[in-house]
Order: C-alpha cells, then sequence, then structure tokens
C-alpha cells in the first residue's frame, strides 16, 4: 500500500454540532421529518441514502445554506444563525462544486482561498499542502486543465487548510482514484484523532467503520 | 478581515483581466450608442447640445445594466460564492470588495472616456468637469443599487428581464439630479446641491446595500 504523506495537522478546538427536530419538504414531499442526531468530536457520521432522497440538502442545511422548513441546528448549544461568524470558522464545506475559477492557476485559487478562510499567523505551506493531495507539480496549472479528480483534490486541500473542526463532505470520493480515497479515508480519520467531526455521504463503502457513529437513514430506508 | 477584503478585489480583478474580451463590452456599447446620436441627429451643436446630458446618462445607465450581470453569475455557477458565503469573513465585506471591483473595471472607463464622448455631443467646456463628477459619483451607485437585482435574480434562469425591471425604476433619482446637475453646469448655474444629492445617495448605497446584497445572496444560495 502507499503511503500517503500527511500535513502537519494542528489541533482542533472540541465542538458539537447538533441538529434538533429536523423537518424538510420539496414539492410538498416531505424528504425527512423528526430528524435529530449529534456530532461528537473524534466522529465520523455517515448519511445514507438513494439518490434524491435529500442527503445534498441535509448537508447543505447543517452547514446553514439551506434554511429547513422546521427544527434548528446548534452549534455547541446555540442557534447556528445567532454565532455564524464563530460557526463557519470551524466549518469546511466540501460540495459537488468546488468553488474553483478556472480563470486562475491553482496555486491562486488556493492562495484565494487561503486568505478567505485563515487568518494571517496561521497560514499552511501551500506547495506542502499540494502535495498532500496528489497535485504537487500542477501549481502553476491554468485550474481548467484540471481534471474532474483533480478538481476534487484541490477542494479537499481547501478543506484542509481551514483548519476547521467540522468537515461537511458531499461525495468526498467522487471523481477520485483508488489512491485518492484512500488518501481522502486517511484525512478523515487522522481529522478525527485530533478531535475533529467529520459529516458525509457517500455511496460507497469506507474503511472508517471504527470511528464511525450509526448512519443516518434518508429516504425511507 | 481587510486581509480578506483585499484578496476578494484583487482576484476579481485578476479574473476581469484574464476576461479582457468581456469586460469591453459595456464600454464600447456606451461609445456607441452615444455616437449613434449625432449621426441619427446631424451635427448641429445646438440640438445635440441640449439632449447630451441626457444622452450621456441613459447610455452609461444601460452601460452599467448591461454589466452587471456578470457581477456574481460566474461565481454562482461554480459553486465559488457558495465557499463565500461560507467563509468565515462577514459577507457584506466581501460582497463590498466585489462590487468595488467591479466598479473599477465598469465604471471607471466610462468615466474616462466621457470627455471623448463630450465633444462629440458638444457639451459645453465648463459643463465638462460636472459630467465627469456626475459619472464619479453616481455610476457608483449604480453599480451597488443594481448588485442588490443581481444578488436577487442570480438564481433564476431567466433573471435578466426581471433585473431591468427591478433596477431602472431605482435608477431614476440618479438620472434626474446628475443629468440636471450638468444641464444646469452648461447653463452656468450653481450645481452644488444637485452633487450634494448625489453625493448622499453614494454614502447610503455604500452603507446600506451590502447589507442588502448580503441578505438577498443568502436568498439566492437557500
Amino acid at each position: 500500500m502507499t503511503t500517503i504523506s500527511l500535513p502537519e495537522f494542528r489541533p482542533v478546538p472540541e465542538v458539537i454540532l447538533t441538529a434538533r427536530d429536523l423537518f424538510m419538504s420539496r414539492d410538498d414531499r416531505p424528504l425527512f421529518e423528526n430528524l435529530s442526531f449529534t456530532l461528537n468530536p473524534g466522529r465520523v457520521q455517515q448519511i445514507e441514502g438513494p439518490n434524491g432522497s435529500g442527503k445534498t440538502t441535509l448537508l447543505r442545511i447543517m452547514c446553514g445554506l439551506i434554511l429547513a422548513d422546521e427544527g434548528d441546528i446548534e452549534f455547541n448549544g446555540q442557534n447556528i444563525r445567532s454565532v455564524r461568524l464563530e460557526f463557519q470558522e470551524q466549518l469546511a464545506y466540501l460540495g459537488h462544486l468546488h468553488g474553483i475559477k478556472e480563470e486562475l492557476t491553482v496555486i491562486e485559487n488556493l492562495t484565494f482561498m487561503q486568505k478567505l478562510f485563515s487568518n494571517q499567523d496561521s497560514e499552511h505551506d501551500l506547495l506542502a499542502l499540494l502535495e498532500t493531495v496528489g497535485l504537487a507539480g500542477f501549481e502553476y496549472s491554468p485550474a481548467r486543465t484540471l481534471s474532474a479528480g483533480q478538481r476534487r483534490r484541490l477542494g479537499i486541500a481547501r478543506v484542509l487548510l481551514s483548519d476547521a473542526a467540522i468537515w461537511v463532505m458531499d461525495e468526498p470520493y467522487t471523481a477520485m482514484d483508488r489512491k485518492g480515497i484512500k488518501m481522502v479515508e486517511a484525512l478523515i480519520s487522522a481529522h478525527c484523532q485530533r478531535g475533529g467531526i467529520a459529516l458525509l455521504t457517500s455511496h460507497q463503502s469506507m474503511d472508517l467503520s471504527h470511528l464511525s457513529e450509526t448512519p443516518v437513514l434518508l429516504g425511507g430506508q | 478581515m481587510f486581509r480578506a477584503f483585499m484578496a476578494m478585489f484583487n482576484r476579481d480583478l485578476l479574473l476581469a483581466y484574464r476576461h479582457r474580451s468581456e469586460l469591453i463590452n459595456p464600454l464600447l456599447f456606451f461609445v456607441i450608442i452615444i455616437s449613434l446620436f449625432p449621426l441619427a441627429l446631424g451635427p448641429e451643436s445646438r440640438v445635440l447640445s441640449t439632449i447630451a446630458s441626457g444622452v450621456v446618462w441613459v447610455s452609461a445607465l444601460l452601460a452599467a445594466l448591461l454589466s452587471l450581470d456578470t457581477v456574481f453569475r460566474s461565481d454562482f455557477h461554480d459553486g465559488a460564492l457558495e465557499q463565500i458565503v461560507l467563509s468565515p469573513q462577514p459577507l457584506t465585506l466581501l460582497v463590498f470588495a466585489k462590487v468595488l471591483a467591479h466598479w473599477c473595471v465598469t465604471g471607471v472607463p466610462l468615466i474616462l472616456v466621457s470627455p471623448l464622448l463630450a465633444s462629440m455631443l458638444h457639451i459645453k467646456e465648463e459643463a465638462l468637469g460636472t459630467l465627469m463628477l456626475t459619472l464619479l459619483l453616481g455610476t457608483p451607485v449604480l453599480s451597488l443599487v443594481g448588485s442588490v437585482g443581481v444578488a436577487l435574480t442570480v438564481g433564476l434562469r431567466r433573471g435578466g428581464m426581471l433585473l431591468s425591471i427591478l433596477v431602472l425604476p431605482l435608477y431614476i433619482p440618479v438620472l434626474i439630479f446628475a443629468a440636471g446637475a450638468v444641464n444646469d453646469a452648461a447653463l452656468g448655474l450653481d450645481v452644488s446641491a444637485q452633487l450634494a444629492f448625489l453625493g448622499s445617495m453614494l454614502v447610503l448605497s455604500i452603507t446600506l446595500t451590502p447589507l442588502a446584497i448580503a441578505a438577498a445572496l443568502r436568498v439566492s444560495l437557500n
């Protein structure tokens, strides 16, 4: 098995994220109701369900991008809307889209994200970070030349540079090769070992069972 | 916080620079519309100079509207907007940086090219300074107020028409005071009242519209 060079992981604060009595409907069809769960430090929480069962919607609600029809998301016991900036400081979201600007080079994209997501005295070595995610040598390539898997890797580099305690990942393995999947698993497991939280959806079985809570099942399974 | 503001501002300028061809469109539009008037009405200075201020300002309004579409659209479609909204920085500050960068690349060129167009329309020399000053005070208002409309319609598939209907009425006060100031200046009258109105509109929109833009973007992402 190939070894993955992990970046210098900084300790993260212990936080708790709670979903309370969530209800969400789409086109008058309930996606989920009375959904409650708690994410504790050091644990992986998976969301499972068939296509269209509302996994992405749930993740976006947990990030505060979408407002649930009913129910609250609490960050350390407080509604995320009242502590927005503190919450977002501890949040890294990897969605279907990566927010990569195609006109910029890989390193320009990452430099911008670094300035947005971390403060001056906690800057990461971006080249080392790119090496971790397997993009060494692509620093000065325009992002439009990257493949789908490489874009995903760049998205993961962005997650790493934020030093956030909560990772919310929507299908982190999409478009990844076998080595990439191993890398993401290693990163998630290292993140949990430092006390972080990972909330993810995936159709692939993962080798993280020792860290995982019972999956949240959506779509009437 | 200032670091994030500068990063956002610089990134948008860099993106605009890499998209130079798109950048030139509003300016070209502005120049072409204005140069059509002497062709259509004949080159007599009397006719042209009476309508000149209105022509310049209506063209500036339409050019601003044309360019606005690009403020948030690409960020919305490639997911960058999501990341900006989720970043631990005040969203109002980041959207202000975006609009400021947008004004620098679409509004400032209009101001710079206006003396040339003014001479084409026989605007009196003594009114030229006022024209440029009204553009300097007025075009940022157009960008800021227009961005609220863009933020509201960015998630819609055909937001273009709706945007014009939403935004153009809000542009009317700027149009009235700016065109009025240029007319009065051409007659040798005092224009400080109109300029004061434009200035206060600018201050109001700098302070209030970023809040509205941030709120509208959150709604659009919902």
